[in-house]
């Protein structure tokens, strides 16, 4: 199979890691080469953060670059926005529609882009932007927003739920998994 | 067993399964996880060292005494440490000694980008490059092999999009390795002038041995494609070219980096149309080929600065480059920041506002140096505050020395600042220190360090005591502040600038990402009361912002430090918490 590209993107802190790491569990588990790239140290400190996540027969280069995500998980809507040139022609994003300040926002040297949204539409992306802050609280933590967007990823992608749960079960502690089952679930079905 | 292993753990397993005993490193990104994980093998010794030059001794003595052992540190980290690798070129080893180091192409969380190969050749140490978890695993268990074989210290080179991608390793078991004795050999061990006379042939002699061992063995393989183009490449540039170029291309891998093959690198050449060569940073085997009398293109296509990626890889080929679609506005940059409840930030506002000038040091608290703080003045490697400090105060004297601050935090005070207050003490400039204490090593992640008490289990330790160590290298006025105390702040920066001694503050909060940390509730702002003034916009703090005309905190962010409610002189944050 020829190699397939996801890209991960947020904000340090939002758990993103967390989320690469169980698609490559759920990639390996399921017999392919798999490859995932993470950045760690400074841009963990709130700064925009990216992982890159490739699975096929065999993989060569652990980054994605532009133009060639078959997928971006995006966690915050800004972070969309910056990361939209690595989506390949065809590609689909998927976004929750959080919106965080970056620090140029918050002392006023820029402001937050408007209508991102609908912005993006306008490109003829393939998005489905949606409230995924609001489906982990529902859950049980804000915190398990990368869990809901891997459900919402999972309805686009041919794996089954017994294969998802395997790979959540691989990654996630097991006092958190009860919540994070529930969050992916919600991902998973939610309007 | 299948594993899906960061570069880093694949090390350390691979390591582990060599029959490592001992380990001791420093930490430093890209690095730090390949001690983590050899620390979770608890039929090994591991430790965090205070800094990298000891590490490297630690495991040099250990390996003089008859143990297979190991350093870690990120390429920075190497230069600390040059200065036993250079000499122990010299010794040997008696087990094996690896020493892994991780460069940083991007520097994605490092203050230069150079290039540690340099290191291995000028210090006449082999060094192994792999170019994905699986070749980490093995590069690993060669390296000790080649150690005990070639009697010399071995070098394995990260980078950081090896070090933290993970990929699949088939891992195995342990092997225990026989102990070897430790046998009285002055002429090994004791270098000086006599007997490192009679070493330096030796030293020449290997690395000849070890150009004929890279000559045949696998680490260096031929792998024939198209004939028209043969790309010699080694790590993560090899895996670029082959995702761009396939089975289009003939490639020499190179493994072992350092001494490079002759004969390999002209058979090679001999049976392509064109070489060229693609590496990351500096030009390095490229010269090799061109001194070897070989054509080749390679730093005229291809750039010395930042990392590099299949795209840029197949532009300066000449393949085609795919484009993506690209938002239709300007997209704000996320810059890193201090964490919501850091408490460098109460300390860096006080600075801010005396208008200090601030040595800085490496740490989260280089991120003072962003806006809207914008409160440090210089950021050159660890420790360099504390001795910038003493120099910038001989240099202007009364000018600079009751407005100027050098700031540290405890584990790089406990690196290498210590040394530098020794100077401040000894040559008598009239110098603040203030150590931002928060009681662990952050920005690599959490790593202990001497003065938390704790070891890199998480177990009671030594713990060196600051203010004791501070008086005992004779700092008569050394004090502690509580960094999300704004007055006691300012109060203790004045008093210390004001003295015509040396002084140390020690700001003490702990990190407040430390699972030990307890939180306050979150703050909100009663609207009825914001004044709109933006007082509290000037800390940044990621959790407030400004949304219609007022603050307004992200409750999901704050962890209720209180800083921002010390700002307001209105009264406009108030608790979440519910009254009793």
């Amino acid at each position: 199979m020829k190699t397939k590209s996801i890209m991960i993107v947020g904000v340090g802190g939002q758990g993103t890691l967390l989320a690469s790491r169980v698609l490559g569990h759920l990639f390996m588990d399921a017999g392919y080469d798999v490859k995932v790239s993470e950045v760690h140290g400074m841009s963990q400190r709130g700064g925009s953060v990216v992982t890159y996540v490739r699975f096929g027969d065999s993989v060569a280069s652990p980054i994605i670059d532009e133009g060639q995500a078959d997928y971006i998980i995006s966690f915050e809507l800004l972070e969309a926005a910056r990361y939209l040139p690595y989506l390949r022609e065809g590609g689909k994003l998927i976004s929750n529609s959080q919106q965080m300040d970056p620090m140029p926002v918050i002392t006023g040297a820029t402001v937050y882009p408007e209508n991102i949204e609908g912005r993006i539409a306008d490109l003829g992306v393939d998005a489905d932007i949606f409230d995924a802050l609001t489906l982990a609280r529902a859950a049980g933590s804000a915190k398990a927003v990368n869990i809901v967007l891997l459900g919402r990823f999972s309805r686009y992608f041919d794996f089954s739920a017994e294969a998802w749960d395997a790979a959540l079960h691989d990654v996630i502690p097991a006092k958190f998994l009860a919540m994070n089952l529930k969050a992916f679930e919600s991902g998973r079905t939610s309007a | 067993m299948k594993k899906l292993l960061l570069g880093n753990e694949a090390v350390a397993r691979g390591l582990y399964e060599a029959g490592v005993e001992i380990a001791s490193s420093y930490p430093g990104t890209p690095s730090t996880e390949i001690t983590e994980v050899l620390s979770k093998y608890r039929d090994i010794y591991s430790e965090w060292a205070p800094n990298e030059k000891v590490a490297m001794e630690v495991a040099f003595g250990a390996c003089m005494a008859g143990k297979r052992s190991v350093c870690a540190m990120k390429h920075v980290g190497l230069n600390v440490a040059a200065d036993p690798l250079y000499t122990m070129s010299y010794t040997g080893v008696n087990a094996g000694l690896v020493v892994c180091v991780a460069d940083d192409p991007g520097m994605h969380s490092s203050q230069n980008e150079q290039d540690s190969r340099h290191h291995a050749i000028a210090s006449k140490v082999p060094m192994l490059e792999p170019a994905d978890s699986g070749e980490c695993y093995e590069f690993a268990k060669l390296a000790f092999e080649l150690s005990e074989q070639f009697d010399t210290p071995v070098l394995l080179r990260l980078c950081t999009r090896i070090a933290h991608s993970q990929s699949i390793v088939d891992v195995g078991e342990r092997t225990a390795k026989e102990i070897r004795t430790y046998e009285k050999d002055p002429t090994k061990y004791i270098m000086m002038p006599a007997f490192a006379k009679r070493r330096h042939p030796m030293v020449e002699a290997r690395t000849r041995a070890l150009i004929e061992y890279g000559e045949r063995a696998p680490v260096n393989r031929v792998e024939m494609g198209g004939t028209a183009l043969g790309v010699i490449a080694s790590g993560t540039a090899y895996q670029y070219a082959r995702e761009v170029l396939g089975d289009s291309a003939s490639y020499l891998k190179l493994g072992l980096v350092n001494p490079l093959p002759e004969q390999l690198i002209r058979d090679f050449a001999a049976k392509v149309d064109k070489v060229v060569v693609i590496e990351e940073l500096d030009g390095i085997i490229e010269a090799h080929c061109r001194a070897l009398g070989i054509e080749v293109s390679g730093k005229e296509l291809f750039p010395i600065c930042d990392e590099f990626s299949q795209n840029l890889v197949a532009e300066k080929l000449g393949a085609a480059v795919p484009a993506g679609r690209k938002f239709d506005g300007e997209v704000p940059g996320r810059p890193p920041v201090m964490c919501p409840g850091c408490p460098h930030r109460g300390l860096y506002y006080a600075l801010k506002r005396q208008k200090c000038t601030v040595i800085g040091d490496i740490g989260c608290y280089t991120l003072g140096a962003a806006a809207p703080l914008n409160a440090v003045d210089s950021v050159l490697c660890m420790g360099a505050s504390v001795s910038g400090i003493h120099g910038f105060n001989k240099a202007l004297q009364t000018d600079s020395e009751h407005k100027t601050v050098a700031v540290i935090g405890d584990s790089t005070f406990m690196h290498s600042g210590v040394t530098g207050l020794i100077n401040i003490a000894y040559n008598e400039s009239n110098s603040t220190v203030i150590i931002l204490d928060n009681s662990i090593t952050g920005m690599t992640g959490h790593q202990q360090n001497p003065t938390t008490g704790l070891n890199i289990h998480g177990d009671p330790a030594g713990k060196i005591d600051l203010e004791a160590l501070c008086h005992a290298i004779g700092i008569r006025r050394v004090r502690v502040v509580d960094p999300y105390d704004l007055n006691a702040c300012n109060e203790a920066i004045k008093e210390e600038l004001a003295a015509d001694e040396p002084s140390v503050i020690i700001s003490r909060r702990p990190c407040a990402l430390l699972k030990t940390v307890k939180h306050k509730a979150p703050l909100e702002v009663d609207p009825g009361k914001c004044k709109s003034c933006r007082a509290c916009m000037r800390i940044g703090c990621p959790a407030i912002s400004f949304k219609g005309g007022q603050a307004c905190v992200d409750q999901t962010q704050c962890v209720g430090c209180g800083v921002c409610e010390q700002l307001c002189a209105f009264g406009a944050f108030k608790s979440t918490a519910k009254e009793d």
